[in-house]
């Protein structure tokens, strides 16, 4: 019974948004209120009923119905539950209807809090909302339909993939989703505006929140993507620059820029035309994204399913709503009017240069990502384009945009002063020289650009807290003061600093991870005694266990530094009966930001196991940096100006609205 | 400045930009880029040696020897030639006898083929697409290889010392 509710409810779904995509647009053609205002109670409408069909696939691994065929392939009944509830997305299947049911999700927000919107405004972003929904909504009944059920039910599941039983499946997906979907409203928004052809700041102002929103979520959903595959799949990476590690990069390098513009369109009414079609490239790379990760053109352990219709329905998805937007950008385009005018070296002119640089290493990133696949099409060789490509491109286009990074919030508007900007960070500049000159003193071995790059991610830490104490007046006016304008400040601007900071920590935890990182692989016995950087670890016992549906193999290792016993360490190897395959858990020590990495291999027929034991320095910066970037844009978005549905000033200030 | 003069500063910037990503993208193709071969190919092409390029094949059963400190060798096969692949390090949590295999590394002089990085998959029906797609180029495929994935996911592991590892 649940099974065909939650189809049902799926179906009806569907029926909502057709009706959804067509009836506003016809009210707003014929000025009527009414028929707009369709839009606002079928998007509510079919939030509950995707929910509810979301919910039905819950309930329905949660209670180990095995006749239904998605639950039979990916849930086992001795399956602890909270991998019963993740594994709902741990297929295609469930995957897209969670996929679906955060965009439902999504347009049910602006439908609910769009009350400030003008009316014909809403009634296009809800439908060009629900066209997107439509199309997935089709793509899931008709090619991977979670609720089919199974002639002969089984007694017992198939199992979750053991890689995908971890917690980081309950955070990975989700926020990645709530990024990648959560750029529909953007893009929804820039096809209204172009459908209107009626662009201003208010539309910024509404689209920035919902922009920073999505971007927090994929900001982390990346990170946590990364830390889980850094401690799962037990070789201690933490970014291998594979094609579906690209395909959310993509869309947040774009949206990074999309942020941008919109602030210059926000504030000086400038960059519409640019800001429009980054909304539709952002979306488009994460339709991109869902079309590698789900089609099965990659061989990766997000593609669940290769089966070529899904592939073609998804390549015909994309075709449709990227061709069709940039169609209708090029015609619209050239109607919405061209905004304010600024000097090149401004504030404008800095953020202009940001998106440079963002949409040209997104654009590497895009090619040495497709690059392979199309040469595959055209020529029928294959290679493979790994992280030296990447590093070649990717990284000397990065550093102009660090550099860049602390001139731009000191720069003003319209016109900037390159000089006072370039004085005022004379001692964040001096400050990542002595870190420069330390860091060459005291390091040993490793590559010689790793010194310079870690000075950069100094001057852009420091030039950040430099901005932030120029604008409290620290050190120049009395400390109180000082507090007062602290605490007056926009939480827009502290924002910006801790994103930008952030940037600089990921940057110090990239470097150091991969240029000191130490290691030793190799066979050990119990009593043996491995060295790793100055720790030692002591393998004490090796003894089997048995889990809910796993039997696991641990080692425990004693470690100790300088003859100070400082802790246990007890990594495993698990192997699941049900798939016949078996996981590495690793064993993390967290000292400071650094950690100690252990991982099993083989055992071998004497009684002895191989290990392999890594030091990682500063590791743990490369995630702490996009927490504290996401933390800037949770910050930003809790400013009141940027508040979702907050009154418009009463008094516009005249120097946003300064003429050219 | 005009509004001219500025926009041109922009689309000129813009366009030193964009060179300079087009010639950082076109060197980084010409010197980064990783080929696959088979056992076939290599024999048909003389790789030379030390010139990096992805194998793949199936491991020859029988083939695989352990050595001191982590050392192993094995035989990459692709039903009409073979080449001995030497490897130092964990092997993947599925790398069996019989199953399909990407090895990356070069050959050394002796025409060894030294792998830095061996890949498997986490997975029992599970076969490297390239090495699926080259054995049914040469007719060696055999349905069980082709035992459709369908709901298994094929968990990828790679092991080694590379970060460039498919995951």
């Amino acid at each position: 019974m649940i099974a065909e509710t939650g189809h049902y409810a799926l179906v009806l779904a569907l029926g909502l948004a057709l009706i959804q995509s067509i009836v506003p647009l016809i009210g707003a053609r014929l000025r009527d209120p009414a028929l707009m205002n369709v839009a606002r109670s079928t998007a509510l409408a079919q939030l509950v009923f995707c929910g509810a069909s979301f919910v039905a696939l819950v309930v329905l691994h949660v209670t180990s119905d095995f006749s239904v065929a998605n639950v039979y392939e990916n849930s086992h009944s001795m399956k602890p539950l909270i991998y019963k509830i993740t594994g709902v997305w741990g297929n295609h299947e469930g995957s897209m209807l969670l996929w679906v049911s955060i965009l439902s999700l999504f347009g049910g927000l602006v439908a609910a809090f769009g009350n400030n919107l003008p009316l014909s405004l809403r009634a296009h972003v809800l439908s060009v909302q629900a066209w997107v929904a439509s199309a997935f909504y089709l793509f899931i009944l008709i090619t991977s339909n979670p609720f089919l059920r199974l002639a002969n039910p089984p007694i017992e599941g198939r199992d979750l993939n053991p890689v995908l039983q971890d917690v980081g499946l309950a955070v990975h997906p989700p926020m990645l989703y709530l990024g990648y979907v959560g750029f529909s409203i953007s893009f929804s928004f820039a096809i209204a505006a172009l459908i209107e052809g009626r662009i201003d700041a208010a539309w910024a102002r509404w689209v920035r929140p919902w922009t920073l929103m999505a971007w927090i979520f994929l900001t982390l959903g990346i990170a946590m993507g990364s830390y889980w595959a850094y401690y799962e799949l037990g070789w201690g990476g933490w970014w291998f620059w594979d094609p579906v590690e690209n395909a959310s990069l993509m869309p947040w390098l774009a949206g990074t820029a999309l942020l941008h513009s919109a602030l210059v369109m926000e504030k000086r009414n400038a960059l519409k035309v640019w800001t429009i079609l980054l909304s539709i490239l952002t979306f488009s790379l994460s339709l991109l994204g869902t079309f590698l990760v789900r089609s099965g053109v990659l061989t990766s352990v997000h593609a669940f399913a290769t089966d070529p219709t899904r592939g073609v329905f998804i390549l015909l998805i994309l075709c449709v709503f990227i061709g069709g937007s940039l169609s209708l950008y090029a015609a619209r385009a050239s109607s919405l009017k061209q905004g304010g005018l600024f000097a090149p070296i401004s504030r404008e002119g800095s953020l202009v240069l940001n998106n440079l640089f963002l949409t040209t290493a997104c654009a590497t990133v895009l090619v040495g990502t497709l690059y392979p696949l199309g040469l595959e099409v055209l020529t029928g060789e294959k290679i493979s384009v790994g992280a030296p490509f990447f590093n070649l491109t990717f990284g000397p286009l990065f550093v102009p945009l660090l550099i860049a990074v602390p001139f731009g919030p000191m720069l003003a508007w319209k016109r900037g002063d390159l000089l006072g900007a370039a004085q005022r960070l004379l001692a964040a500049g001096i400050g990542a020289l002595l870190v420069l000159a330390l860091v060459w003193a005291w390091a040993h071995g490793g590559s010689a650009l790793a010194p310079p790059a870690i000075a950069l991610a100094v001057f852009v830490i420091l030039g950040s807290l430099t901005d932030l104490v120029e604008r409290f007046g620290l050190f120049r006016v009395p400390f109180a003061t000082a507090l007062r304008r602290a605490r007056g400040l926009p939480r827009s601007v502290w924002g910006t600093a801790f994103a930008h900071a952030g940037l600089g920590i990921a940057l110090i935890g990239i470097v150091c991870e991969t240029t000191w990182n130490s290691e030793y692989i190799g066979t050990m016995k119990p009593d043996d005694v491995a060295r790793v950087a100055g720790y030692e670890l002591k393998l004490d016992d090796l003894f089997q266990r048995q889990g809910p549906n796993y039997r696991e193999m641990i080692a425990q290792f004693d470690v100790s530094r300088d003859g100070r016993a400082v802790s246990t360490m007890t990594p495993s190897k698990r192997s699941f009966t049900t798939r016949g395959a078996s996981t590495t858990e690793a064993a993390l020590l967290t000292r400071g930001a650094s950690q100690l990495y252990v991982s099993l291999g083989d055992a071998t027929a004497e009684g002895a196991i191989a290990v392999r034991i890594y030091h990682k320095p500063f590791v743990l910066l490369i995630w702490w940096g996009p927490v504290l970037m996401a933390f800037g844009g949770v910050l930003s978005l809790s400013d009141r100006r940027l508040r979702v549905g907050a009154p418009k000033p009463a008094r516009i200030q005249p120097h946003l609205q300064a003429a050219e | 400045m005009t509004r001219k003069q500025r926009r041109m500063t922009i689309i000129g910037g813009s366009l030193a930009v964009l060179a300079l990503a087009a010639a950082l993208v076109l060197n980084a193709l010409r010197d980064s880029i990783v080929f696959f071969s088979t056992p076939t190919m290599v024999a048909e092409k003389h790789v030379p040696a030390g010139r990096r390029f992805r194998l793949g094949g199936l491991v020859q059963p029988g083939s695989l020897q352990r050595g001191d400190d982590l050392a192993v060798t094995f035989e990459v096969a692709d039903g009409s030639a073979k080449l001995p692949v030497a490897y130092k390090g964990i092997l993947p949590d599925l790398f069996r006898e019989g199953q399909g295999v990407v090895a990356e590394g070069a050959l050394d002089a002796n025409g060894v083929f030294k792998a830095d990085t061996v890949l498997a998959k986490h997975d029992e029906t599970y076969m490297p697409k390239e090495v699926a797609d080259a054995l049914k180029k040469q007719g060696h495929w055999k349905d069980d290889y082709g035992a459709k994935p369908d709901a298994s996911n094929p968990g990828a592991t790679a092991q080694g010392n590379s970060k460039g590892a498919v995951r």
